[in-house]
């Protein structure tokens, strides 16, 4: 085992404080390499990682993709074309393949939530989450609180609003798992029917009021709208999630206030962010996109990393 | 490991302790059985018979189960008649009712007269549930009379609910003629929606889609305002909810002729049992949680729920290995049905006897079979169940063609020894 408490990546629930503070440290470290004129350093070298997409992803993908090449990893691709998935016969039998092939460590995207745990009871490689239904997407959550902690340099009590559809997103169950652990506090704000039951139990508040918590927060990660996992009739409009919901740039104004913008994308303009908002000076979007690189580096090197460095570095 | 054994010639069971869950009396003695047939019970001379000895056991009627699928026809690589009468006799029960959800389901009298047929080579006796409706697609009423007259002893469409209340009306007034009861799979399919497991703080946390208690209980309402209305003779299969619970309490205090059922995994197990996505935890409808248990257990109590039933509803490991998405709802229960009853149960202060009761005298009443345990002149339909034993369940005890099952490493308080289903017994004794 690595440095990390535990040998998989799959979830940020129960994840203790010293692993994201590590993971957090190392990732600002990785950005350092990411900033000089030859972005590679050959930590993983030798190392077979396979990037096991069930899912539709282009992002996470790539950011996955480009930080196993950083870290001189081999990388193979997979996507499987859910159309195959569905008839719910694949899984097992690719994930076989994949362990004949004698991967060091799978990343895997799966539209079924429990699949990354569920894999790691077939293979021996370590297993990094990627996204599984809407349980959790852990990484997805480093990067954001990377983000946050190298923006303001802490994240103890941080004042964290997540805004959207919280009922069908794992990037707010590993937010709130994450930010909750690390001291920050959360509000949840959408409209009650996406708020899922018994979340208060995580230690977050909840509010349908949008203005309100502008009002309260230091930073708004706004929730793309799902169209693609949603049943219709879910949001009535999108003139009346904008008009409700919506981080707009005239409502922003309203506040004058100092307010981080993060978004985990890909966004729609013009639906939950106005474009100027997106691309204005508070919002952060694009360094959590480098970001996004730097702590999968952090990650892949703590799980797969040279097993000394580990060890002095737990001491 | 459990061997079966053909108890030809005189066959004595002694030193054990003998219980009638029907008459709920203990009695002193032996029982002797000649060929399979019993036929002397009490304080009598054995001298010249085989002997089976008790010591420390008691001695019961046989089990009826309510409910199990055996898959015939269709999904034979699921279960058979042999596989899933094994299982049985392995869970202590000699009478099990089998469900019609099967390819084709059992819905024409031709169907019901296959399975009796067929159930003639196996020992213990094999009881069809009749569909509801033609193909159970919930239109239009089957011949309840004629699959009554080939041996049919209830109605379901079970796995699927009777979606249309005016089709269920028909079906509870035409019955009544028949006198048997009509088994309604209670769910309200779009309050269910995707549900995976039961709604909850829980579910959120795994972000499974859940499936809210209510989807049970508005269903249970709406049947039993409908026997109500046609005075139908109504049984509610696999309570699972509290609320579903209060519900046929007020209705049987009214005189609404309703029993019930309730399983036991939704006895023994929460929706805990799926924190680490055991899809062999998956099941229709969904564990709950600890409330709901209790809340349950008080319904045996009062006699709200008549009866323990397994659902038994074995499926591939193909099929189990599949995400929790896609894998398919039910678990195996005949093996482990006593033991998890038994533990769950005394851990409430119940006794022994009360669980047997439950798995014995409730289903009989369900059905009004009127039942003389140990009759003499009748072929043995005989329990052997240990109280005291303490063992942990493995895949050796399963005897399904089937292993899933979330009590796999659980350990259980009280065992089933020996079954025997007239000259044929299979168990732990010699």
């Amino acid at each position: 085992m690595g440095v990390l408490s535990t040998k998989h990546f799959i979830k940020l629930e129960g994840a203790p404080k010293e692993d994201i503070q590590h993971l957090i440290d190392t990732g600002l470290m990785f950005k350092e390499v990411l900033d000089r004129p030859i972005k590679k350093v050959p930590s993983l070298t030798g190392k077979n990682v396979v990037n096991l997409f069930f899912e539709n992803s282009t992002r996470t993908r790539m950011s996955f993709e480009l930080a196993e090449k950083r870290l001189s990893a081999d990388v193979t691709n997979f996507s499987a074309s859910s159309s195959s998935l569905n008839k719910g016969e694949s899984f097992k039998d690719t994930i076989q393949n994949i362990h004949a092939m004698k991967m060091d460590c799978v990343v895997m995207r799966h539209p079924v939530p429990g699949s990354c745990l569920q894999l790691t009871k077939y293979v021996d490689a370590i297993v990094i989450n990627a996204g599984d239904g809407k349980h959790e997407h852990p990484t997805q959550a480093m990067l954001d609180m990377m983000s946050l902690y190298e923006k303001f340099g802490y994240l103890k009590g941080l004042k964290v609003a997540i805004i959207g559809d919280i009922s069908h997103s794992r990037v707010a169950l590993s937010n709130i798992h994450g930010l909750i652990t690390m001291g920050a506090e959360v509000t949840l704000c959408g409209p009650p029917h996406l708020i899922p039951i018994g979340i208060k139990e995580l230690g977050v508040s909840v509010s349908h009021d949008v203005d309100e918590v502008v009002e309260w927060a230091d930073v708004l990660n706004i929730l793309r709208i799902q169209r693609e996992r949603m049943g219709v009739g879910l949001i009535p409009s999108v003139r009346e999630y904008r008009d409700f919901f919506g981080i707009t740039q005239e409502r922003l104004n309203r506040h004058k206030k100092e307010i981080v913008i993060m978004h985990p994308g890909p966004m729609n303009r013009g639906v939950e962010i106005d474009s100027s908002v997106a691309d204005g000076d508070q919002a952060i979007i694009l360094d959590q996109v480098l970001n996004g690189v730097a702590v999968r580096m952090s990650i892949l090197y703590s799980l797969l990393g040279p097993e000394e460095e580990g060890k002095d570095e737990k001491k | 490991m459990r061997k079966n054994k053909i108890l030809s010639g005189k066959w004595a069971l002694v030193n054990g302790t003998i219980y009638d869950p029907f008459k709920k009396v203990n009695i002193d003695g032996s029982i002797l059985l000649e060929d399979g047939i019993v036929i002397a019970v009490g304080n009598i001379d054995i001298s010249d018979a085989q002997q089976i000895d008790c010591t420390g056991k008691i001695i019961t009627s046989g089990f009826i189960d309510l409910h199990a699928h055996f898959r015939v026809p269709g999904r034979e690589d699921k279960e058979t008649l042999e596989t899933g009468a094994m299982s049985a006799m392995a869970g202590g029960f000699t009478r099990v009712c089998v469900m019609p959800n099967t390819d084709p389901p059992l819905d024409t009298p031709e169907a019901i007269r296959f399975i009796k047929d067929k159930a003639e080579s196996v020992p213990i006796q094999i009881y069809p549930i009749g569909a509801i409706t033609i193909g159970q697609k919930g239109n239009e009423i089957a011949e309840y009379g004629e699959m009554i007259k080939e041996g049919a002893v209830a109605l379901s469409d079970d796995g699927l609910p009777v979606e249309n209340g005016h089709v269920l009306r028909l079906a509870l007034e035409y019955s009544s003629m028949y006198g048997v009861p009509v088994i309604n799979h209670a769910e309200d399919v779009p309050l269910r929606n995707e549900g995976l497991m039961n709604e909850s703080p829980l579910s959120t946390r795994l972000g499974l889609d859940g499936n809210p208690d209510i989807s049970e209980s508005v269903m249970v309402f709406r049947d039993l305002e409908i026997a109500e209305f046609v005075d139908g003779r109504i049984h509610i299969p696999h309570v699972s909810t509290k609320k579903s619970v209060d519900i046929i309490r007020q209705y049987k205090a009214k005189g609404v002729n309703v029993t019930a059922e309730v399983t036991p995994h939704h006895l023994g197990l929460t929706e805990n049992s799926l924190i680490d996505f055991d899809t062999n935890a998956k099941v229709a409808p969904p564990l709950r949680t600890d409330v709901d248990c209790k809340a349950l257990i008080q319904g045996l109590n009062d006699n709200v729920i008549t009866c323990i039933a397994t659902d038994h509803a074995p499926h591939t490991i193909e099929d189990k290995e599949k995400d929790m998405k896609h894998s398919p709802c039910g678990m195996i229960g005949l093996e482990s049905a006593f033991a998890l009853s038994n533990t769950t149960l005394q851990g409430e202060g119940f006794s022994v006897e009360d669980v047997i009761g439950w798995l014995t005298a409730g289903p009989a009443s369900v059905l009004e079979w009127e039942i003389n345990a140990f009759e003499v002149g009748t072929p043995a339909e005989i329990t052997i169940v240990d109280e005291a034993s303490n063992w942990e369940m493995s895949t050796a005890h399963i005897y399904s063609k089937s292993k899933n099952s979330p009590m796999l490493g659980m350990t259980f308080k009280g065992e089933v020894i020996m079954t025997i289903c007239g000259d044929y017994a299979f168990g732990k004794l010699d």
